[in-house]
């Protein structure tokens, strides 16, 4: 491989791994849930893509082996398990209140994707000379802005896809330092993910049948309060 | 014998009960599946304990992905011990209120997918395989907690997937490093003897932030202080055997995957490791001791009382002297059974009095005399009263700690743990003898169960019987065997 080649193969995966960070800052924001689930679609078409870029350039079959698996699980089974198991209303709510206003989060966000490249750096460069490139920073930036997102929406589907976006972030600094992971345990996980859609589907659809929301989040009547009956029958 | 045929009969139990049989077999299929595993656990415990190997009749391929040793061995038997009893606890438990037959199939296959999910754990050698068996255990268990389908049970197991799986996703990151920085130091299997084989050349931050992250993610779904919001909801809202399998085992065996990382930690320099779990123990135990003065719900109690005793078993792995190692392992087996135990006393009183809350519950003594003194042992053995399992555990710990001149560490866990035995006592005293405040009124379930003299059903005081054996002998002396087996299992938390 020329060095012009690896310079463009490594130009494209920095393009890649970019316009990764941006999805991940746009499923924080987001407010319609549909954008969301494309937006994440977006995320692992470009996870793939970069997998797809560093199995060109360090000439590894895994990794276009994580390639073919996100592009197959992802895209397309992950809507269509939505569909089989969740209510339809998810796709339609759009969240207007957040737990946090829409540039008080993103400005959260950018401080923990500063955060992540401080972190990310120092970390790849300790594991040795070949990890270096955006992967890992980008990577943990992903993880860290999925957790986020966890925290600061309401709503099932943002939260879903909060989840598997975590994945996706540890999953794009897993494929630069975690090259040699057998295929088999790359396709559990891909598995697992699917479970993971559909078990949130199925306990989506019971809670919005029986307590008429998919705004899990606001749930919140277990907590240490003391029993409301009894303790205003205990003042006299 | 293959060490793998422990995983087939749970897998098989979750296909037969679809089979169109009366209803009444249905339990039966997991009973007998959980007895065969107990028999296949014990064969290999006593095995392991008589310094043997189960692992060398399979083909060295495997080596890469199935290993056992004695701190697997425990984890094991103590997962088809309590799968056994929860399982003839819910024969009884699960025909209350005579649920359709589809949905008590549905709970019957969840259950042995679950304790399937959870006896892989420690068979798996390879961390990533671990740690997809690991999310499985949520997986397999969501459907457990929300079965009741009322909104409180839908709202925890709302948090435990979402924090769970948060806190998964962050292992994952942990454990994909940790591969890197096993490459990065010269390679080797990627299982936790290779790790543990690995560890000195390995790069110390890289190492460091992998046991950092794995420490955070897989601690959520221990439920270490400040992760742990989500347990007391979880583990009190499910039907009470899944209740004892989630508090029992399902924590411990968690906690196992971080307790595998300390051999590998003490070879990299600067890690601390060790500080991490006492400093995150210590939290634990004292935040749970607090928080278990106030809860209002019963079973809540007991939920506390499990993110108090993974403290203390952090902590004692924190104190990092052998004594200690092996009080820890004590402790995880009589916080199983333990725990178990209590889970079932408070599903017989539930069943009794058909409510969940402290304050509605008061002369318990006369009107269910048999939950009352389940509830009571119960709340002694867990809140470590002697002759009882956790007391001679506890005593161990503390011991332990000060013969290693720990004193602060060791004062503190001291004062956390009274603090908690007071916490428990003081409301399940209330709830026997105290006497009913005129100002809260019965609900109406209790009136009208009251009035019909209702008796628990025979499985379950079976499983409560079965259950306080093991609590019993344990308080009293560890027999020769259980030595053997817990001392290797201690041996396999240092290098």
């Amino acid at each position: 491989m020329s060095d012009a080649t690896r310079q463009l193969i490594e130009n494209l995966n920095a393009l890649a791994t970019g316009l990764f960070l941006l999805t991940a800052f746009g499923i924080v924001a987001m407010r319609q849930a549909r954008g969301c689930l494309h937006l994440f679609i977006a995320q692992s078409l470009l996870l793939a893509a970069s997998a797809a870029l560093l199995g060109l350039r360090f000439d590894s079959g895994h990794l276009y082996g994580v390639a073919l698996v996100n592009l197959v699980s992802k895209p397309i089974i992950v809507p269509w398990l939505l569909r089989r198991t969740a209510p339809a209303e998810i796709y339609t709510r759009r969240e207007i209140d957040q737990a946090l206003n829409i540039p008080t989060a993103l400005t959260i966000a950018l401080a923990l994707a500063i955060g992540a490249y401080f972190l990310g750096v120092p970390l790849a460069n300790a594991l040795g000379p070949e990890h270096e490139g955006p992967n890992v920073p980008i990577g943990i930036a992903g993880l860290a802005l999925g957790a986020f997102t966890l925290t600061v929406r309401r709503e099932a589907m943002p939260l879903l896809i909060g989840l598997l976006a975590m994945e996706n972030g540890a999953f794009l600094a897993g494929i630069s330092i975690a090259r040699e992971l057998p295929v088999l345990v790359e396709l559990a996980i891909a598995t697992d993910g699917l479970i993971i859609v559909f078990i949130v589907g199925v306990l989506v659809r019971a809670v919005e049948q029986r307590i008429g929301t998919t705004a899990v989040g606001e749930l919140a009547s277990l907590r240490e309060a003391p029993a409301k009956r009894g303790a205003q029958e205990a003042m006299p | 014998m293959s060490v793998i045929a422990i995983l087939f009969p749970p897998l098989a139990a979750a296909a037969l009960v679809w089979l169109p049989f009366r209803r009444g077999w249905v339990p039966a299929v997991t009973v007998l599946s959980c007895l065969i595993v107990l028999g296949l656990a014990a064969r290999i415990s006593w095995r392991i304990a008589a310094g043997g190997s189960v692992t060398d009749t399979l083909d060295p391929a495997w080596s890469n992905w199935i290993a056992v040793d004695g701190l697997s061995a425990l984890i094991l038997l103590l997962i088809a011990l309590v799968g056994t009893t929860a399982a003839i606890y819910s024969v009884g438990y699960m025909a209350h209120g005579n649920p359709r037959p589809r949905r008590l199939r549905l709970y019957h296959a969840s259950y042995n997918l679950f304790v399937f999910s959870m006896l892989a754990i420690p068979l798996a050698a390879e961390p990533t395989v671990v740690w997809i068996v690991v999310e499985l255990t949520t997986l397999c268990s969501a459907l457990l907690v929300s079965f009741e389908n009322t909104r409180e049970a839908l709202e925890a197991a709302w948090k435990y997937v979402v924090l769970s799986l948060m806190g998964a996703g962050i292992a994952l990151f942990g454990f994909l490093v940790l591969f890197a920085s096993l490459h990065a130091g010269g390679g080797g299997a990627y299982t936790w003897t290779g790790l543990v084989a690995a560890a000195p050349g390995m790069p110390a931050l890289p190492t460091q932030v992998a046991f950092l992250l794995i420490l955070i993610g897989l601690g959520t779904k221990v439920g270490l202080v400040p992760m742990h919001t989500w347990l007391p909801d979880a583990h009190s809202q499910a039907p009470s055997p899944v209740c004892a399998l989630l508090s029992g085992i399902e924590t411990t065996s968690i906690l196992y995957v971080i307790l595998r990382l300390f051999p590998v930690m003490q070879a990299v320099p600067g890690a601390h490791a060790n500080t991490w779990a006492l400093v995150l123990g210590l939290i634990s135990v004292g935040t749970a001791a607090f928080l278990l003065l106030q809860v209002t719900d019963y079973k809540r109690l007991f939920a506390f009382s499990t993110v108090e005793h993974m403290g203390i078993i952090l902590t004692a792995i924190g104190l990092g002297a052998s004594a200690a190692d092996y009080g820890a392992m004590q402790q995880i087996v009589s916080h199983s059974v333990t725990k178990s135990f209590c889970f079932f006393a408070a599903g017989a009183t539930l069943l009794t009095v058909g409510t969940r809350e402290i304050a509605a519950v008061r002369e318990l003594i006369g009107r269910a005399p048999a939950a009352s003194a389940a509830l009571l042992f119960g709340g002694l053995a867990i809140a470590g009263a002697p002759p009882l399992a956790v007391f001679l555990s506890e005593f161990a710990i503390l011991k332990a700690g000060l013969a290693q001149g720990r004193y602060i560490a060791t004062g503190l866990l001291a004062l956390f743990i009274v603090i908690a035995f007071f916490g428990v006592m003081g409301h399940l005293n209330r709830m026997v003898f105290g006497a009913p405040a005129n100002a809260a009124p019965e609900p109406d379930g209790a009136d009208l169960r009251e009035a019909q003299g209702y008796r628990l059903p025979f499985t379950c005081k079976l499983a409560l019987i079965l259950a306080a054996v093991p609590v019993l002998v344990l308080g009293v002396y560890v027999p020769e065997p259980l030595h053997e087996l817990l001392q290797h299992a201690a041996a396999a938390l240092t290098r």
